[in-house]
């Protein structure tokens, strides 16, 4: 991937697969290092499948259930030096606190850290193609914080709107790209 | 500073204009967003048609959607076009250039741009 923006796109997209209600996206920048929590309650995984999405080995070309997503993202982060966690909770074992959180760290310094990129693109991707989903996000910064909650969104919109129409997601791009003017 | 209120405005506003697209899109535009397509280049694409399906006033007639893995992968980005009682059209190794094009000639005037197809590409 060209930026760190479009991978967080594409797990956030296995968040909304697994029909998590509520996917939150979380940047935290220090000045050395970055790091990306993708944190979902959609149906999660077994420990079995959870051990298969990291080895691209074990699932290309078995089932199509998972790719190349995740282990393009863990190494993202560990060729800069950095970190990558995942732990799920499927919904058959707990049926009341189910999901997955990933975790990955990155060395800004380092010469193979991918930039962030166009995250605020990445956001507005993916409500424009899930508006019934929920995402919260928030980057925050040595220089300060940038944040949206599709639910805050939706509740001042009512119902019968969807957050996929452009004059929302045209909103949704200038609250955001304010805040990052301002931050 | 923009705050939360200013949506009770876009709410007004929309009002009239969702009831009467309810149920209208005769066209649906597919742009497939799962790893292969992210890393292809979707997100611009998928952008260019959001854009210029509303500049060009199509929004009413054309919805824009996503999908996972569509099987191409080595075609990536792939965008389908529905159109109720036609074949499906896919366009392959698409760009957000390619993206107006299509917007221009194939959604609003009605001619398949051939030479971005799947068929013209798989000779």
């Amino acid at each position: 991937m060209k930026e760190l923006s479009l991978n967080i796109l594409d797990i956030a997209e296995n968040s909304v697969k697994a029909k998590a209600p509520l996917t939150q996206i979380i940047l935290t920048e220090t000045e050395d290092v970055l790091t990306i929590e993708i944190i979902d309650n959609g149906c999660g995984m077994t420990s079995d499948i959870v051990k298969r999405v990291i080895d691209p080995f074990y699932t290309t070309r078995t089932t199509r259930k998972v790719g190349l997503g995740i282990p393009f993202f863990k190494m993202e982060a560990e060729q800069t030096g950095g970190t990558f966690e995942i732990s799920s909770r499927s919904v058959t074992e707990y049926p009341d606190d189910h999901g997955t959180a990933i975790k990955a760290t990155f060395h800004k310094d380092h010469i193979d850290f991918i930039p962030l990129g166009d995250v605020v693109s990445t956001i507005l991707t993916l409500i424009q193609g899930h508006p019934d989903s929920d995402f919260l996000f928030r980057h925050t910064t040595p220089k300060g914080e940038v944040s949206l909650d599709t639910r805050e969104i939706r509740e001042e919109l009512g119902g019968g709107i969807s957050l996929a129409e452009y004059e929302v997601i045209k909103w949704i791009e200038e609250y955001l790209k304010e805040q990052y003017q301002t931050n | 500073m923009k705050s939360l209120a200013e949506l009770q405005a876009i709410k007004d506003k929309m009002k009239d204009k969702v009831v009467l697209r309810e149920g209208s899109a005769q066209k649906r535009v597919v742009v497939g967003m799962a790893t292969c397509g992210i890393a292809a280049g979707a997100r611009p694409v998928l952008n260019a048609f959001v854009e210029g399906v509303n500049k060009e006033g199509l929004s009413g007639e054309v919805a824009v959607t996503q999908t996972g893995c569509i099987g191409i992968c080595q075609y990536e980005p792939v965008v389908e076009i529905f159109e109720a009682g036609k074949d499906k059209v896919t366009y392959v190794k698409m760009t957000a250039e390619k993206a107006q094009r299509v917007i221009t000639e194939h959604l609003k005037g009605g001619k398949v741009v051939t030479e971005y197809t799947i068929a013209a590409y798989a000779k």
